[in-house]
């Protein structure tokens, strides 16, 4: 009996009339938990009844506690029919399962109904008493924290970060089942909404356990699904990335944070008990062909295309000893993991090795009726399958792990298409879980501090790349080879240096196809999902060259499968990395030279895309400088006819893009207009408008090169339904319509916030469904968030970022002092609360200086030993380091502008009041500090009616009931005692709608964490003892240096 | 390709001034748009006359959800489904009941029953306030109305509480209320040069001074009845009651002459019109007397503001007084009073002439 649950009802208010004749409600309250049912006394004839009333108690198992969520049911009592449902609310109580997390749920909660919506609300208090329970056969997993964040929670310091972790349940649909056609549409929602909460609670407990097994005690990036598969059923799946965290008190002393695992660690770190999926520990890698596969139902296998840009790379010889030595450590410690991926999209320092690029793999599959709900066991392979893909492509970049790894699904009848699709990376092995770490310590100490462009180098063996591509020496540190276009599905890592302001690229695509059944349709789709990888990876490309950047962070390609279509969309944040080349600009040719108006045609629209890069890369700041000649002609000068070759070779791959080599040195992407389909595409390309000035937009965390946000922030959701006219649906007006589409709703965006200038859109979020046939639905959820334009920031920032420049190149001198780096560094730590404060609200030149100061690339260190060259530049080093002196100086400026920050935030804060709940997709909240995660906010909830019209038509209905959605987060929220939602996400928002009887239908899943925030101006006592614990993760680096 | 549904939910709600002031204007989302097309908003940010529709569209939505809870406005404050904040709130509410002076002067002291459809379609056309928007000024009215016409205590301090108005925009609702309750005459012709401003300050000052609220001020003897009649909302009955005795001051002759005689003593020299007052002063003190007596019946009450214009400000403005003598007329001969020796209803008449002399001032233009 290890927990005892108390509830207390206390009050209800704007209760709506029940009784028509005296206007008022005679309401009493069940409360359920499991089987347990207790009831409140009815309190007569009022509209704000004061039930006031005991302390009802269940005495449940923990089990029990995790799975079911509390039922409160608000009635109107009648004496003589059958009493009226009201409403209801469901709370999840798993936030009080935790010691670190609230004590208490208390608050006012919106009462419920799935078909008339927020009817009053009521005031509940509820409490756990939980026993300690040290068996250890126990089913429940009480005790692990989980986050939606994916990243380490602010206060917390990651000490071990195990792995992946994933699980699915299944079951019937209660919407589908014979007794729907003859119960009321409220009870089958209910029912719905109860077995889903039901399930994710069961699946919440089945991920804790594993990572009780592995020793952790929190889950990080913690993704829950739902696929609603119809008439084969529910299936609930989540993954997530299991961690072992600490809690940072503010006066926590700096602990490096390499400190290895306790001994037990040494264990395999995952040994399942058999009746949890039963994977076998040690299963070597496996290379699969892509082909093969165990398909007990119908499968399609699709080829997937491997997303790295056409970057791929290697360590050079020289580095290779060393390259291999760290590659077998991490491989070591990563391939006793079935699956080596991390749902996380950015890292502590030090953690993020190199960056192969992105790998996704899709499957198409046939859906039948889940036999036997307890054994998932076809779910569970079909994804199993494409982990494994996934991880060979992995391999194929020459990487061991999966990074900003994510799943998703897309579902149409009785065809379903399964998505994964990650990063390839190289990771430090140090903050994973690995018995070898200390053996190999001797070694790491040179290799396992990235400079900022560490992450650029590829890891793949240059003279064995995994594709066609072409490489160059790394523009910042001269050493390594970098490709010339970098794709990953992370954030951009703190330490990266980029130049100007990044901005969101969108890739959009559709494809016709045939009404088709079964076999023959997911035979058909998978035939086209190749096409469509290709044409988004081009469109991408062509994009992201137009606006003159070089890599893509945060990619998200969702392909979403309709009725008689497919939907392609991408999105990513553009940057220009220092570390990469420039880019070089886009030439059309034509097919028919002989055309003298054709020809002028040409002429006029590369003039255009001239133009548009020109005025792109004055919008975006992007002015690399000019690379001094002495670097130039330093001491490897082949670089560019290694990648002069290699291009030779891409060459006969593509049909399209082709690698210009008579372009020189700027190598311009080439596009053919041999029909008219590629004209739209150049033309399409054109169309695609800036957003209006003051308007920044990115779908990451944050936008590179902002970094002076004030507090203002205002979450949405934004909705639209498309309908398409039926009539001569063509590839390319259908292309065109959802091109509008989606820039009509950015112009909006833009449009409605414009009272937020200068402001950037951070975490822009589409999805896209086919609801019916000839519907679109795009849903977008971002974030505004308003910043400083005062320019002294900028400036300084600019100033960092030459001084950074210098001083990268400068980098190899720095290796040879590690020591009197290291003091420095550690030197700079009064001046960290600027720096503190940077790295959590953006990732900006200003860190890095720090870091890069002491770091040390050991590929470039081996170059230097083995390079005679090296010597004589050895003796020129102490002039040198002047400048890096000066880098630290101007770092310590920065102090200002954080106290301008401040200042800048103070009056805001002053117009707050009580109540307000904040919400953003982001990890953090900007001119605030995360005190305490209050627990995962995880609600699903449905929303029917039977008067469409009378509500407003479809908009209306929706509008409402995504505004009753925002309302119960944040009640909830605030009963746990919370002021915010952070890595707030609108997983699902499946809207159906008959108009012609009137109804509709929509169910929203919402996800994100509670926390406690308080102002950085509050603050101001407790931030001096704050810079400690924050910049320890960076110091620890510089220990291991020592 | 069309939209079937184009929303955007924020989670705090974006309140556009703008548009909530076309919104209360009654415009339909049309209309809206195009008001907004000229206003030259489409220059300025560079939208598309198709934005600036979702976006009308998506303003007009909030705040048709926004009204059910703006008619209770402690609702609008405890409600959990709109994250507002309390300023933005402050702005939906006092912009939500403000009303337009042509629209109240057409309504002022009508009986706020069901007004119905055809008189509302007569103002809107008479004053060019869209339909809507007189339906909203008089629903207001009307919602208002019903919530304090029954309670005790300070009328401006109900709509206030129950209301959440600024202090300004309570006070002319309980004007509103006053004049609705006591059904005063203001639509005819000879009112019409009065404004709003001049009626809601007569109310206030009669709320202060005549009704059984105001007794408190006053020497205590509470009236019995006082118990079940509204304090604030009507008049003093007991007052208007004893009012009748002040007839004797036009009655009695000698008083009458003894007034008269008094007034022109103190005034000669002073007055650029004495030889019209003194001419007219019976006339003038006959009507306001009368006036006074004549309240306990209804009908008399409700032409209270008619009669002061027939009987004292049309006699003074044909004479053409300035406003200056009318003041010092009016000083003087309320002053005067007190002189008389036998009259004995002194703080009865101070009760009725402060208040009458004011409004009398406040009316007195053209």
């Amino acid at each position: 009996m290890p927990g005892k649950l108390k509830v207390k009802i206390v009050a209800g208010r704007h209760l709506p009339v029940m009784d028509r004749a005296s206007d008022l409600t005679d309401a009493f309250v069940e409360v359920k938990f499991g089987n347990m049912t207790f009831k409140t006394d009815v309190y007569h004839k009022s509209l704000n009844p004061q039930w006031n009333s005991e302390w009802f108690k269940f005495e449940v198992d923990d089990e029990d506690l995790q799975d079911e969520p509390l039922q409160i049911t608000v009635l109107d009592h009648d004496t003589y029919s059958a009493n009226d449902a009201i409403g209801k609310v469901y709370i999840d109580i798993d936030p009080l399962l935790y010691s670190e997390a609230a004590t208490v749920i208390s608050g006012w909660f919106p009462i419920y109904d799935t078909i008339h919506g927020i009817r009053g609300e009521i005031n509940v208090v509820v409490k756990v008493d939980l026993f300690n329970d040290l068996n250890r056969f126990r089913q429940s997993s009480c005790g692990v924290k989980f986050f939606c964040t994916t990243s380490i929670p602010k206060c917390y310091r990651a000490v071990i970060i195990h792995g992946f972790v994933e699980e699915l349940v299944v079951n019937e649909d209660p919407e589908y089942q014979w007794i729907d056609r003859i119960r009321t549409p409220r009870a089958s929602n209910e029912a719905r909404q109860r077995l889903i909460s039901l399930m994710s609670g069961e699946l919440q407990r089945k991920i804790g356990l594993k990572v009780l097994e592995m020793r952790g005690n929190a889950v990080v990036g913690y993704l829950q699904c739902f696929d609603l598969e119809g008439e084969s059923g529910l299936v609930v799946r989540a993954i997530g990335t299991a961690c072992t965290l600490d809690k940072l008190s503010s006066t926590a002393a700096f602990l490096p944070a390499c400190n290895s695992p306790s001994k037990e660690m040494k264990e395999s770190p995952l040994v399942h008990p058999p009746s949890h999926g039963c994977r076998s520990t040690h299963n070597s890698p496996i290379h699969t062909a892509t082909g093969s596969r165990l398909t007990q139902n119908f499968s399609v296998s699709v080829p997937t295309l491997i997303y790295t840009g056409m970057g791929s790379g290697s360590a050079g010889k020289e580095g290779g000893p060393f390259k291999a030595l760290l590659r077998q450590q991490t491989q070591s410690a990563l391939e006793q993991r079935e699956f080596p991926f991390f749902t996380l999209t950015a890292f502590p320092p030090g953690f993020l090795v190199h960056v192969g690029g992105v790998v996704s793999a899709r499957s198409v599959k046939l859906l039948d009726r889940i036999h036997n709900p307890d054994e998932p066991e076809t779910r569970d392979a079909w994804w199993a399958e494409i982990r494994q893909e996934i991880k060979s492509h992995a391999k194929a970049l020459g990487c061991h792990a999966v990074v900003g790894y994510s799943e998703s699904t897309s579902i149409c009848e009785e065809v379903c298409i399964l998505s994964a699709s990650g990063t390839a990376a190289v990771l430090n092995p140090r903050f994973l879980q690995d018995g070898t770490v200390e053996g190999c310590l001797e070694q790491r100490q040179e290799e396992n501090l990235p400079a900022g462009c560490g992450f650029c180098h590829i890891p793949y063996d240059e003279l064995n790349m995994p594709f066609p591509a072409h490489l160059t020496y790394c523009y910042s540190c001269r050493k390594q080879k970098v490709p010339d276009v970098l794709f990953t599905t992370i954030d951009l890592p703190t330490d990266a240096t980029v130049i100007g302001k990044g901005c969101l690229i969108q890739a959009r695509l559709c494809r016709l196809k045939k009404k088709a059944q079964a076999e023959a349709n997911a035979t058909a789709i998978s035939n086209l999902l190749p096409f469509m990888e290709y044409e988004v990876h081009t469109q991408l490309m062509n994009k992201l060259k137009l606006k003159g950047m070089n890599a893509l962070f945060g990619l998200r390609i969702q392909i979403t499968v309709g009725e008689n279509m497919l939907m392609g969309l991408a999105s990513a944040t553009g940057v220009y990395l220092t570390a990469l080349p420039t880019p070089g600009g886009i030439q059309i040719a034509g097919k028919t030279p002989n055309d003298g108006s054709y020809e002028q045609h040409i002429s006029h629209m590369q003039k255009k895309i001239n133009d548009t890069i020109a005025k792109n890369k004055e919008l975006y700041e992007i002015n690399p400088p000019e690379i001094p000649e002495e670097i130039i002609g330093s001491p490897i000068p082949e670089p560019r006819q290694r990648s002069r070759l290699l291009r030779s070779q891409s060459e006969s791959s593509d049909e399209v893009i082709e690698l210009d080599l008579s372009h020189g040195k700027k190598d311009a992407f080439v596009l053919e207009i041999d029909d008219t389909d590629a004209m739209e595409d150049v033309h399409s390309l054109l169309t695609d408008v800036p957003p209006p000035s003051g308007f920044y937009s990115c779908n990451t965390e944050i936008m590179p090169g902002i970094n002076n946000w004030t507090s203002e922030i205002q979450m949405f959701t934004s909705v639209r339904v498309s309908r398409l006219s039926n009539i001569n649906l063509t590839n390319q007006t259908l292309n065109k319509n959802f091109n509008d589409l989606c820039e009509n709703l950015l112009k909006s965006l833009y449009f409605k916030l414009r009272s937020m200038i200068p402001c950037c859109l951070c975490h822009v979020n589409f999805t896209v469904s086919l609801p019916e046939d000839e519907l679109i639905q795009v849903t977008v959820t971002a974030v505004a968030i308003t910043f400083d334009k005062h320019q002294a920031v900028q400036t300084t920032k600019t100033h960092v970022e030459k001084s950074l420049q210098r001083a990268s190149t400068d980098n190899e001198e720095l290796l040879q002092f590690p020591l009197e780096l290291c003091t420095d560094s550690l030197g700079s730590h009064p001046f960290s609360p600027a720096k503190e404060h940077l790295e959590s609200a953006s990732s900006n030149s200003g860190i890095p200086a720090a870091q890069r100061a002491t770091s040390i690339d050991y590929s470039s260190f081996a170059d230097r030993c083995n390079s005679w060259i090296e010597l004589i530049k050895l003796k020129a080093q102490t002039i040198r380091r002047g400048s890096i002196k000066t880098t630290v100086s101007v770092e310590k400026a920065s102090p200002l502008t954080e106290g301008h920050f401040r200042q800048r935030s103070a009056p805001a804060c002053a117009n707050s009041t009580v109540g307000v709940v904040k919400m953003t997709p982001l990890s953090f909240i900007p001119g605030a500090k995360i005190t305490k995660y209050l627990g995962i906010i995880n609600m699903f909830f449905i929303r029917e009616t039977t008067s469409l019209r009378e509500e407003g038509g479809v908009s209306g209905f929706l509008h409402a009931f995504i505004a009753e959605v925002f309302a119960m987060v944040r009640a909830h929220v605030a009963a746990l005692g919370g002021n915010a939602v952070v890595s707030y996400i609108m997983k699902q928002c499946v809207f159906m709608e008959n108009p012609n009887k009137n109804q509709a239908q929509c169910l929203i899943n919402v996800s994100g964490d509670a926390v406690i925030f308080v102002r950085e101006s509050e603050l101001e006592i407790i931030s001096t003892q704050q810079p400690i614990a924050s910049c320890q993760p960076a110091c620890g680096g510089g220990e291991i240096a020592t | 390709m069309t939209n079937e549904l184009d929303i955007f939910v924020g989670n705090t709600t974006l309140i556009d001034e703008d548009v909530y002031r076309l919104w209360l204007d009654g415009y339909s989302v049309s209309d809206a748009v195009g008001l907004r097309v000229r206003s030259g908003i489409l220059e300025q940010t560079g939208a598309t006359a198709g934005v600036l529709q979702s976006d009308t569209m998506d303003h007009y939505r909030t705040f048709h959800m926004l009204e059910r809870l703006l008619h209770t406005p402690p609702k609008l404050l405890h409600q959990l489904v709109f994250q507002i904040p309390p300023s933005r709130q402050a702005l939906l509410i006092e912009r939500y009941y403000a009303f337009d002076e042509a629209f109240v002067r057409e309504v002022l002291g009508k009986k706020l029953s069901k007004g119905t459809k055809k008189d509302l379609d007569d103002i809107s056309t008479k004053t060019g306030v869209t339909l809507k928007s007189c339906r909203r000024q008089f629903d207001n009215f009307k919602r208002v109305f019903k919530v304090v016409e029954e309670m005790r205590g300070s009328l401006a301090g109900n709509i206030q509480q129950h209301f959440l108005l600024s202090d300004r925009l309570a006070r002319d609702y309980a004007a509103v209320v006053f004049f609705a309750n006591n059904r005063f005459e203001t639509g005819k012709k000879k009112l019409q040069y009065l404004t709003f401003g001049d009626l809601a300050f007569c109310a206030e000052l009669m709320i202060q001074n005549w009704t059984p609220g105001a007794v408190g001020e006053q020497p205590p003897d509470p009236p019995p009845y006082s118990q079940v009649d509204d304090m604030d909302v009507d008049l003093d009955k007991e007052f208007l009651q004893d009012l009748k005795e002040l007839k004797v001051l036009v009655a009695d002759k000698d008083l009458l002459d003894l007034h008269k005689s008094l007034v022109c003593t103190a005034l000669r020299g002073k007055l650029s019109v004495f030889p019209e007052m003194e001419a007219n002063f019976k006339n003038l003190s006959r009507g306001l007397v009368n006036i006074a007596s004549k309240l306990t019946h209804t009908k008399d009450v409700r032409d209270l503001f008619v009669d002061l214009v027939e009987k004292f400000i049309e006699p003074c403005r044909s004479d053409r007084w300035p406003l200056n003598d009318v003041r010092l007329f009016l000083n003087q001969y309320s002053a005067s009073v007190h002189s008389l020796d036998g009259f004995r209803h002194q703080a009865l008449w101070d009760r009725y002439m402060v208040t009458l002399r004011s409004c009398l001032l406040r009316m007195y233009h053209d």
